[in-house]
């Protein structure tokens, strides 16, 4: 194995080593260490309510919907809402991430609510988005224990809920925010621009080829600060 | 280098301009996606500026490759991943076996990948006691078929939806359905239960990021996803020239693939995996393997078809092609179809073999306008022509015709004389009708379309006129 490897960087060695190697070298530790500012288009540079439109407006062009409440604790109602407008079981699994306990569930006790995965058998996945990017109208999910990826792809339902204070204007900003938590990614970071589709057929847009049929967006307010003990003010 | 497909353009471009349903198909191409590309574009008024920044860093990359690919390596270990290197196809397909059988799979899931089609991954796996299934909806449709992929975006382009109701219903022993959306449901349900069987799922990468060791793969229909988050196993098979800096270099150039592609502001799904599942996660693979595959690109780097490798795999060269829009994919025998095809063929099955594909281009260069990274596809496609030039693979009518025109084209006067009279002998005998229907020596032109005459006089008589 390490006689391909060994060929094949001979091979480039020859066409591409020149006098100036040390050149060469810093070049590549230049790309590698200082991420050089890109092109950012016009578009993603808005802020606010500007950036919340046109994350909207990106995002409802490929068929997601868009819903803004007024406060973190009505996730629950708005899912169950949902729910019963699309015809569907009063039924679904949630993230077990712990910001997700604000999300009101004791207000809709008839919706029956799982925290876990996603299995094959669960129609409705709900799971909270790391970003939200305007310039497209994409969701940036990312995967740890607390927010397993199956959520928003084995459903053919998925509610995904994104922080206002999580939306970005462009992509780069999302990256930039997650490198600062750890240098190295994590296992899976999905960016989700409306539910899956396809055109193999006849040329006919069709959605739902084999991740969600149908993708709801929550746009929320941080939760409410939770009551906390005596002593602990961190 | 392996020639596992006949090539021979011209018998097969032949029978697909007799084919009426192909035609119709190549027309829904012609006008969807050129059009929704121009929409895109004109959305995004810093379009041309990102194909500079995208052509800029894809040389970059290649002028620094190995150094890269060095630095790739250690990225996908420090996450907990393994790399195999491969320097030609058999290598790369014993490499995937070879894991299979250690994983002790009994079938795999595949998300899209033009590296396996190139390496002829499927009949391998399959002769090798491992089922392959395609997940990718004109992946799965073309392997039920039996046959291959005519289009990189669209590998089912060419199908019409009654072949399809008649295929599914036939292997799925199920009623035949006509609406799209009953037959996206349908394999749908017969390819979620493959999915949770598979023990290991194979993908191909839009790109590696040398930074972090990450693999990006870009999919509409999720398949990509459910490929590598639920087998045990996940392998990423992509060839060496897939590789970029960091993730801000890959958003530049996704920024310009999906817009060139199919004219989307943003594919559905871009996906970015690195390593296998952590530590109290609670899906995703326990070994993550990427194959990494040379297979004749590390010669190019050298030469003069470096700029190829900066080949996104958009497939708007395709797409603007009348070439390619008269014929198809399938005329052109190979894995790479269009301009892009014309190129790299030649690199895969040798000049040689592959000596009809830059032939069939008319030049027109509408390839090298719509190319996100600015790849010169006529100057390629007219290097392969010199080169079967100069190794005399042209046959010896040719090569005494193009002998001939040389002849006179390096003598004005003589050249002139001839030209005139030329014309003067083609108005005759085109008569009143202006246009000729067959022309001796000329019959390979003539038989299929009529040669108009020309009228007045030579372009250096009036020019000379006019300058007098």
């Amino acid at each position: 194995m390490n006689e391909a490897k060994n060929e094949i960087l001979t091979r480039l060695q020859r066409a591409l080593v020149t006098d100036a190697e040390e050149e060469r070298r810093r070049a590549v530790a230049a790309r590698l260490f200082h991420h050089r500012p890109v092109l950012v288009p016009a578009r993603a540079q808005v802020e606010g309510e500007a950036r919340i439109a046109l994350f909207t407006e990106m995002a409802e062009a490929v068929q997601t919907e868009v819903a803004r409440l007024e406060s973190f604790a009505e996730i629950a109602t708005a899912a169950s809402r949902y729910l019963r407008r699309h015809n569907l079981p009063q039924k679904l699994v949630a993230a077990p991430d712990p910001m997700l306990d604000a999300a009101g569930w004791d207000r809709q006790p008839l919706l029956r609510v799982r925290r876990g995965n996603a299995g094959p058998e669960d129609a409705v996945g709900l799971t909270l988005a790391f970003a939200g990017i305007a310039e497209t109208g994409t969701l940036m999910l990312v995967s740890a224990p607390e927010r397993p990826v199956m959520l928003a792809f084995l459903p053919e339902t998925c509610i995904v809920v994104l922080p206002l204070s999580r939306l970005d204007g462009a992509y780069e900003e999302s990256w930039a925010r997650l490198r600062a938590l750890s240098p190295m990614p994590p296992r899976a970071v999905n960016l989700v621009t409306g539910p899956s589709r396809t055109a193999d057929i006849a040329n006919a847009l069709t959605l739902g080829a084999h991740g969600p049929k149908r993708l709801l967006v929550l746009l929320v307010p941080e939760p409410e600060a939770p009551v906390t003990e005596a002593g602990d003010d961190g | 280098m392996t020639a596992t497909t006949p090539l021979g353009f011209g018998e097969r471009a032949r029978a697909a301009l007799a084919d009426p349903g192909l035609a119709r198909a190549l027309l829904s191409i012609r006008r969807g996606w050129p059009e929704a590309r121009a929409r895109a574009i004109a959305r995004l008024p810093e379009f041309d500026a990102l194909r500079d920044h995208g052509r800029e860093i894809k040389d970059h990359v290649l002028a620094h490759l190995d150094l890269y690919l060095e630095r790739f390596e250690e990225a996908v270990r420090a996450s907990g991943g393994e790399v195999h290197w491969a320097r030609d196809a058999a290598e790369a397909r014993r490499t995937i076996l070879g894991i299979c059988q250690r994983a002790g799979a009994r079938t795999v899931t595949k998300s899209k990948s033009m590296i396996a089609e190139e390496i002829g991954l499927n009949d391998w796996l399959e002769a090798n006691g491992v089922t392959p299934v395609e997940t990718d909806l004109g992946e799965y449709i073309i392997q039920l078929a039996g046959q291959r992929p005519s289009h990189l975006v669209g590998p089912a382009v060419h199908m019409t939806r009654e072949e399809i109701t008649e295929l599914f219903s036939r292997h799925h022993g199920t009623p035949p359905r006509e609406r799209p959306e009953e037959l996206v449901g349908e394999a749908r349900k017969v390819l979620r239960q493959r999915y949770l069987e598979a023990d290991v799922g194979i993908t191909g990468a839009n790109f590696l990021i040398a930074e972090s060791g990450s693999v990006v793969t870009v999919t509409n229909e999720g398949n990509a996803e459910l490929t590598h988050g639920l087998p045990k196993t996940q392998i990423v098979v992509a060839s060496i020239e897939k590789i970029v800096p960091t993730m801000e270099e890959a958003f530049t150039l996704l920024r310009l693939l999906a817009r060139s592609a199919t004219g989307q502001e943003f594919s559905t799904y871009t996906t970015v995996v690195t390593g296998p599942r952590r530590e109290d996660d609670l899906d995703g693979p326990e070994a993550f393997h990427v194959v990494l595959l040379d297979n004749g690109r590390s010669a190019m780097v050298g030469g003069e078809l470096r700029s190829m490798l900066r080949c996104i795999r958009c497939g708007a060269c395709l797409n603007h092609c009348p070439v390619y829009l008269a014929v198809g994919g399938h005329a052109y025998g190979s894995v790479y179809v269009g301009p892009m095809g014309a190129v790299l063929s030649p690199v895969l099955y040798g000049i040689e073999q592959a000596r009809p594909l830059p032939e069939a281009s008319s030049f027109c260069g509408r390839c090298e306008e719509v190319c996100p990274v600015r790849i010169p596809l006529p100057a390629l496609m007219r290097y392969w022509r010199e080169e079967a030039w100069r190794r005399r693979l042209a046959p010896p009518t040719a090569r005494f015709g193009m002998r001939l025109w040389r002849h006179l084209a390096t003598r004005p006067k003589l050249y002139r004389a001839a030209t005139a009279i030329a014309m003067r002998l083609l108005a005759l005998l085109a008569g009143r009708r202006g246009a000729l229907a067959r022309l001796p020596l000329a019959g390979g032109w003539t038989g299929t379309r009529d040669l108009p005459a020309p009228e007045g006089a030579t372009f250096m008589r009036l020019i000379g006129r006019r300058m007098r």
